[in-house]
């Protein structure tokens, strides 16, 4: 089955992401060179998730006034998080179910079950949070926030890292 | 979210981009590209539904095994379960987003000023 990337967009919206032309860097690669069975995954999700308890939300409230402007910054989530640990603030997806099942978007309990039964070798001590909604370019995500999450993988040892953008 | 793709794998780490809109991470070039037509805020599947959550991880982590190239793309060969329709409706915030409701008040306004 060939994925629609527009099946579930707003018809609007279609023309504004159709209009963006191929980039014309050259892609980047690193090898994946070890079985899966032997790796430290990571997930790192766009889905706005927090812990609710210890960590500031989203700051949605400036995205209000600045409305071409998105919190740039980072949560991290510890692999022990529990449901009810979390919150979420997007002000562009409706976040009740990943409120009721974070799994949805950042599938913790399944990468430690896949853990548990050998598929892959272990899961990183932490996962990694942002806000999908960004200014123009992402400057900030470029400079300060995925240099951020890099290191903070290099320093788990992971060996490969999960994205699922929102 | 391609932006942050890029730096890390820059840095040696390998990963697998799961999204909603594999079009757009082809146009940014993303390493792995798993594509999965789910609605948004759902990348790995429904609520509560296990099996439809480990499946789409476990095909991210196939893509990471096997992928021997930059700008691989696989597509999941998964149907929401659900009313696509409802689905739709259900992705979407109670209100417009910031940006959204800005765009709207700009496209008002040029029309009173032509009137």
């Amino acid at each position: 089955m060939a994925v629609d990337s527009y099946a579930f967009l707003p018809r609007a919206f279609r023309p504004m992401y159709e209009a963006v032309e191929r980039h014309d860097h050259d892609p980047v690669w690193a090898d994946f060179d070890r079985p899966l069975n032997g790796a430290r995954i990571g997930l790192l999700s766009s889905a706005g998730i927090y812990l609710a308890d210890r960590q500031e939300p989203f700051d949605v409230e400036r995205e209000r006034r600045e409305p071409t402007w998105g919190d740039p910054t980072l949560r991290i989530i510890p692999n022990d998080v529990t449901q009810s640990q979390i919150d979420a603030t997007h002000l562009h997806i409706n976040t009740t179910d990943m409120l009721a099942d974070m799994n949805v978007a950042m599938p913790i309990a399944r990468l430690n079950e896949l853990a548990a039964d050998g598929t892959i070798g272990s899961v990183s001590p932490e996962h990694y949070s942002v806000m999908g909604y960004q200014e123009n370019g992402a400057e900030v995500w470029r400079i300060t926030t995925g240099p951020e999450i890099a290191a903070r993988c290099h320093a788990s040892d992971i060996d490969a890292l999960i994205l699922a953008p929102a | 979210m391609p932006v942050l793709a890029r730096v890390i794998e820059a840095s040696g780490i390998p990963t697998v981009t799961v999204t909603m809109m594999p079009v757009m991470a082809e146009k940014y070039r993303a390493s792995r590209v798993l594509g999965v037509q789910f609605p948004f805020g759902h990348a790995f599947g429904e609520v509560g539904n296990v099996d439809m959550q480990t499946h789409t991880l476990r095909a991210a982590l196939g893509l990471l095994a096997s992928a021997t190239g930059p700008e691989t793309r696989v597509d999941l060969d998964t149907a929401w379960p659900g009313d696509p329709k409802q689905a739709y409706k259900d992705w979407q915030p109670s209100e417009p987003s910031p940006i959204v409701a800005h765009s709207l008040e700009q496209i008002r306004q040029a029309r009173r000023e032509r009137r």
